[in-house]
């Protein structure tokens, strides 16, 4: 109760500054003695804020050793010395920092702040800091005002910059003022001008500080009385403020009664119950609202309950007040031209969001591009459907586990576990196609049924083996991050990496079947077998490497995607329908079809999530109905084979 | 004589390849005739495209008294107006019953609730007995299609097309892998059935062009290049230049 | 053209059923000596219904040669289906009994959002969506458990077939529409509860007092009943001309369009009839089981459809519902942890964890070597033999029968 009057010595000693300047800090200390002795977090503030705003050199001084227990109470004659620790005595100096000579531990009280007051004197310590010889501190005062902007920081500020060497601290304190400015410049029209300085900056920064300038607050009134404020705009009850929210703003306000809830208007009939009655209707008839409404008009009329508003008076309410909102900020300059850059801003993050979104897009693609390449191969050149190929994709994962089990250095165990998977997978195609697959060509759909058995297998042994829970696929620390544009585009380093290696393996696939022997042998053997035989080149030993190489390269798609997947026996499931639809869509026979495919479904999905970012299952849904309807377009998909070679 | 089937300009092409340029002829009601031409004339794709499997860039092919587009018809549709064609490969249902295979080709309601109500009757009996009759399948029709040879096949198919009763019938090559017997056999066949409606053969072998003794008409890059009988066609020095300059 | 041929199958079949039904009875809880477990009758009960659902993809795949991977779908739409008004006229009973203890009887607003509450508390919800508008009702829920999957069906099978799609295109594409239904459920704001699913399906609305071990016999008859009136549908079906259509477009598809026949709407038409065939069988199966839920949807529950009939033998109607009966009993045996464990050198062998792998060569192997699969041991029982064409398939298509695989 005696703050303010101390506070008011406080002020008082503030006017002498020209006469007294050198000891204003003393003063206030030694005014605020009993404060300061035993500082708490709640009462200290306002004489932590007169130090710092008192203009006295030695304050930051004082408010640097007080924070550093270095900040004493001289028992003798109550006067605040700085104290240091000198054996078991303490060397003094008075708070203009000159020598005092020295004094026993016992004759000087420490000032021990709390952490709650040490914090106070931190943020109060901030704007001396901005000019502090240490560049360290300079930035960490900068990052603290960035952090909670307040008016305080805006003056200091404002004084640090002229005398700032550091290119990169100067440039972040003009930024940083112009958004103290902006927000808390008592001149309209400067901070008009901050804002329009920035343009359509898309820092978050610039974000945060237009947010709060146009937060507003929702008001009723009566429907002739003139609303004071900065007016956003007027509110329709039923149309832009619902017929509820607008009424219980009324009652908020004192202007209308309570309205009648079910709960309250049951209790109240259960309260009247008079001879298995209320108001003259028998309980059992009580099972309908109009009844219960009639029942309780009766109990009104007869005056057993408080008159409740119906639906026509709450209507009748509304109709008599006009409903506002009404901005926090009071000048409609500094609104309008916030709105005018936030609009300005979200036009430009709109076109940001959406090249983020194609970035987002094209990773996916290569996701799925990556699982269905080895498709693209067994199944789009070979017409061979392996429903197994998505447990070759776990194989592929798993092996990475296993290799990094054995290899500590993530960045070699990776280089180790891709070819390992692609040989691993490999011999399970090639052992696959020669025990199985070689006897049912011609036959898809019993290839897909046997294909199918071996996935449920080859599953539930993984799952024996490596257990049910995820196993980790750690990527190399220098994969980890992400290449950041700006605070909307950014793309992690590891989706980079995979469309690397999608673009890779397209290349791969180009030179395998369009400059290498194997690959014109392939071509022969999948457009005439008969013909390819009769030419000296054996069909079997070419399908047997054909669908060897497809697996193979599954495997090294299940190490790519176990980098940022979970590891377990069920991933290649979660692919396998997806790469699917990958090469069907694309265009089965063409690597440029589940290219093109890839891209589609990717780019399609995300675009479906960024309408309706809460729920990526509906993304899911919408994106496989999509792709049937698309079948009715285009049946043989994006890229087909045309002419009579596309006939059977 | 009325036309049953009028082709005019028709143009189809794959990939800008022209397999059939500006085709144009007619076929009567009741007309046997003789397609040939050198492979690529377009001779399949003309089957094609009456049909209905391939649908022509251009033109338009009119079937019946009532001059009904077929181009607007699914395959079904245009076999239900009364075209029945007969592929070079045998095409019968190997896993069914010689009867089977007729009973399904019997002319009757296709919709799949009528087929469902369908139960033979003793006309439909007597009428699958008569045309097993007819190509000399009376002692298989109780054998499954697959086991039998191949010449009776081609039999079985072509019954199964009378059984449709067609007003068209088009045959591709039928003498294709026959015995000069079954040969002999199937002319006769074609000649009597043509007594009837119309037949349009394909075919390659001249041999059995000359004994169907109709007229021929002789394709060539998709168009008609000459029409007459057989003696008139093979003196025409189109075709000649056709037929004798293509291993140039 | 009735076929002989198939009527002492169907005799049998038949008698067999009926004799299987009445000793389960002699031998059950509810009905007879107690021999037999509550849930051991449940599991034959659900056994029934899915040797039904094996029936119903026997004539679409065996039959019509349209290997359907997204049938499971509609299996699962008509356990929903029933779910719904079970869930709902369960729900509305303890709600009206909770609201009747609070001294004035519920209004029809208190009760709807009462049920509500309890229903989709879970996911959050309190509101009853509109889906559930005829849940109240048994009669036009029934008919929903006929519409919904009939009419999902005919949309999705008019757009496979019109555009042509055949073969493993078309499987590939029911695949993809069953797991866009199961992601669709997966969500919560799908009307239906999200992965909870629907629970509590097992006690019906008004029986209270009827013990489970009276209402799985009831349900194991119905079973049975439905699967044999099934039996003899799907017999006069394939037995008649409708069969030999579907059997030459399965072997020949383009041959029979060129017969007249309209080659979709047969499709189609079968497509749709399996569809709520399945239905009526989900719509049977999982009050016996009592829950449902999206992962029920899942692609390899369809494909597991297609192994039985396949184990089974496709093309004959026992073979798949002997296909399904085996492989489910068997599986439920093994992964039920009662079948043994066999003691290697090295380790034990345990069946909850190996059933999955033998079943999945089994399958690999009956595939390779027995393409007639159990069903053929009986044929060769019969003394039934092939014609030898020397291994050539019977017709040009993807669905047609091996000449292994067929019927003298």
């Amino acid at each position: 109760m005696r703050m303010p009057l101390r506070l008011l010595a406080v002020l008082f000693c503030c006017l002498w500054t020209g006469l007294a300047q050198a000891q204003i800090a003393q003063e206030i200390l030694q005014s605020n003695s009993a404060l300061v002795e035993k500082a708490s977090r709640t009462s200290i503030g306002p004489v932590i804020d007169a130090l710092a705003a008192s203009g006295d050199p030695s304050a930051a001084v004082i408010l640097g050793a007080w924070a550093e227990k270095g900040l004493g109470l001289r028992k003798s004659d109550g006067r605040f010395v700085l104290i240091a620790a000198q054996g078991d005595a303490y060397a003094l100096r008075d708070l203009q920092g000159n020598d005092l000579g020295s004094a026993p531990r016992s004759d000087i009280t420490e000032l021990r702040p709390n952490a709650g007051v040490r914090g106070l004197i931190a943020t109060a310590l901030v704007q001396f800091n901005l000019s502090d010889p240490d560049r360290a501190k300079r930035a960490a005062a900068l990052d603290s005002i960035a952090t909670d902007p307040a008016e305080a920081g805006l003056a200091p500020l404002r004084a640090s910059i002229p005398a700032e060497t550091d290119p990169v601290l100067l440039a972040q304190k003009q930024r940083l003022e112009r958004l103290l400015t902006l927000r808390f410049d008592p001149d309209s029209a400067a901070r008009v001008a901050a804002i329009e300085s920035f343009g359509a900056d898309l820092g978050l920064d610039l974000r945060g500080a237009l947010n709060p300038l146009l937060a507003t607050r929702r008001v009723a009134l009566a429907a002739g009385e003139a609303p004071q404020g900065n007016i956003a705009q007027r509110l329709i009850p039923g149309k832009t403020i619902a017929e509820a929210e607008a009424y219980a703003l009324l009652q908020d306000a004192g202007l209308a009664p309570a309205r009648l809830t079910l709960e309250a208007q049951r209790a109240a009939l259960l309260a009247n119950v008079e001879n298995g009655a209320v108001g003259g209707i028998p309980v059992a008839e009580l099972n309908t609202q109009a009844a219960r409404d009639r029942a309780y008009t009766a109990l009104e009329t007869a005056g057993n309950v408080p008159v409740a508003t119906t639906e026509d008076e709450v209507a009748t309410a509304l109709a008599q007040h006009q409903f506002l909102e009404i901005y926090q900020e009071a000048d409609p300059a500094v609104t309008t031209a916030a709105k005018a850059a936030l609009s300005a801003i979200s036009q430009q993050v709109g076109l940001m969001q959406t090249a983020d979104l194609a970035l987002d897009g094209l990773s996916l693609a290569s996701i799925y591009f990556l699982a269905a390449i080895g498709l693209a191969i067994t199944f789009g050149v070979m017409g061979v459907i392996n429903m197994a190929h998505g447990e070759f994709i776990t194989i592929g994962a798993y092996t990475g586990f296993v290799v990094q089990q054995w290899v500590p250095n993530y960045t070699a165990s990776i280089v180790v576990a891709l070819p390992l998977a692609f040989a691993v997978t490999f011999a399970l195609g090639v052992a696959m196609e020669r025990l199985v697959i070689r006897h049912l060509y011609k036959r898809p759909l019993e290839t897909l049924l046997a294909t199918f058995g071996i996935s449920i297998a080859l599953q539930q042994i993984l799952k024996n083996v490596f257990g049910t829970q995820a196993r980790p696929l750690t990527s190399p620390a220098w994969l980890d991050g992400a290449w950041v544009l700006n605070d909307v585009v950014s793309i992690s380093y590891i989706r980079i990496a995979i469309f690397g290696l999608a673009l890779l393996f397209l290349g791969f696939f180009l030179w395998l079947m369009k400059r290498t022997r194997l690959g014109l042998e392939v071509r022969a053997v999948t457009q005439n077998p008969t013909m390819a035989a009769s030419m000296g080149i054996n069909p079997d030993r070419i399908n047997m490497l054909t669908f060897g190489i497809g697996s193979g390269i599954a495997g090294i798609a299940g190490v790519a995607i176990g980098l940022f997947a979970k590891v377990t026996s069920e991933l290649g499931t979660d692919y396998i329908v997806q790469s699917f639809m990958t090469v069907v869509v694309g265009g089965v026979g063409n690597i440029w079809g589940a290219l093109a495919g890839a891209t589609m479904i990717g780019g399609l999905q995300k675009a479906i999530e960024w309408l309706n970012p809460s729920n990526t299952l509906a993304a899911q849904t919408y994106m496989i109905l999509f792709i049937i309807l698309f079948i009715q377009v285009r049946p043989r998909g994006i890229i087909a084979l045309k002419g009579r070679a596309a006939g059977d | 004589m009325s036309a049953l089937l009028e082709v005019s300009g028709v143009t189809v092409s794959f990939d800008g390849f022209r397999a059939i340029n500006n085709l144009t002829f007619t076929i009567g009601a009741a007309e046997l005739r003789a397609i040939i031409g050198p492979n690529g004339a377009g001779k399949s794709t003309f089957m094609d495209i009456v049909t209905g499997k391939t649908r022509p860039d251009s033109g338009s092919v009119l079937f019946g008294d009532r001059s009904q587009s077929l181009l607007k018809l699914t395959e079904a549709q245009i076999a239900r107006v009364g075209i029945g064609r007969k592929f070079q490969r045998p095409t019968v249902f190997e896993d069914q019953t010689v009867a089977e295979n007729l009973t399904l080709a019997l002319k009757a309601a296709r919709s799949p609730w009528r087929v469902l109500a369908w139960k033979a009757k003793a006309a439909d009996q007597a009428r699958i007995a008569e045309l097993a009759a007819e190509v000399g399948l009376s002692d298989h029709l109780a054998r499954k299609a697959g086991e039998l040879s191949h010449g009776q096949k081609q039999w079985l198919e072509i019954a199964m097309l009378l059984a449709q009763e067609p007003r068209l019938l088009l045959v591709d090559e039928p003498a294709a892998g026959m015995t000069p017997a079954e040969r002999d056999r199937t002319t006769d066949m074609l000649v009597d059935i043509a007594k009837t409606r119309a037949v349009v053969v394909v075919e390659h072998d001249m041999e059995f062009v000359r004994r169907l003794n109709c007229k021929v008409t002789v394709l060539h890059e998709g168009a008609v290049l000459a029409e007459g009988s057989l003696d008139h066609v093979t003196r025409n020095k189109d075709v000649i230049d056709v037929y004798l300059g293509r291993g140039e | 053209m009735t076929d002989t041929r198939k009527s002492p199958s169907l005799f049998v079949f038949l008698a067999v059923l009926l004799g299987f039904t009445l000793l389960m009875t002699l031998l059950s809880e509810g009905y007879g000596s107690g021999h037999l477990s509550t849930s051991f009758i449940k599991t034959l009960g659900k056994t029934l219904c899915l040797c039904l659902a094996a029936l119903a993809m026997d004539l679409i795949w065996g039959y019509a040669g349209i290997l359907s991977l997204g049938h499971m779908a509609f299996f699962a739409i008509g356990g929903y289906m029933i779910g719904m008004w079970l869930m709902y006229a369960r729900t509305r009973e303890i709600v009206e009994a909770a609201l009747s203890q609070g001294g004035l009887p519920a209004t029809p607003q208190e009760l709807e959002q009462g049920i509500a509450s309890q229903i989709f508390g879970v996911v959050g919800a309190s509101d009853l969506p509109a889906i559930w508008g005829f849940a109240y009702s048994f009669p036009l829920q029934m008919a929903l458990v006929v519409l919904v999957p009939g009419l999902l069906a005919l949309v999705f099978g008019w757009l496979a077939f019109r555009s042509r799609v055949t073969g493993v295109y078309l499987s590939i594409l029911t695949q993809a529409m069953t797991l866009a239904l199961a992601l669709y459920l997966f969500q919560n704001d799908s009307g239906l509860r999200g992965n909870n699913g629907l629970s509590g399906l097992q006690n019906l609305p008004g029986l209270t007092d009827v013990g489970q071990d009276k209402l799985s016999m009831w349900f194991f008859w119905a079973s049975a009943l439905a699967l044999g009136l099934a039996y003899l549908l799907m017999t006069w079906i394939v037995s008649g001309k409708f069969g030999s259509v579907i059997r030459a477009i399965r072997d020949d598809e383009a041959r029979v369009r060129f017969l007249g026949y309209s080659v979709e709407g047969y499709k189609l038409f079968v497509f749709t009839l399996t569809a709520v065939i399945i239905a009526l069988a989900g719509a049977l199966y999982y009050p016996q089981a009592g829950i449902i839920n999206p992962a029920e949807l899942a692609p390899t529950a369809s494909i597991y459809l297609a192994v039985w009939v396949a184990i089974g033998g496709r093309g004959r109607l026992y073979g798949a519902v002997i296909g399904a009966a085996v492989v489910s009993l068997l599986s439920s045996w093994f992964t039920g942890g009662r079948a043994p464990s066999i003691p290697l050198g090295f380790g034990t062998l345990d069946w909850v964890n190996w059933w999955q792998v033998l079943l999945g060569l089994t399958f690999v192997l009956v595939t390779l070597f027995a393409p007639k699969g159990l069903g053929g041991l009986f044929d060769t029982l019969a003394g039934l033999r092939s014609p030898n064409r020397r291994g050539a398939p019977l017709g040009p298509d993807q669905g047609a029968l091996q000449e292994r695989e067929a019927l003298k």
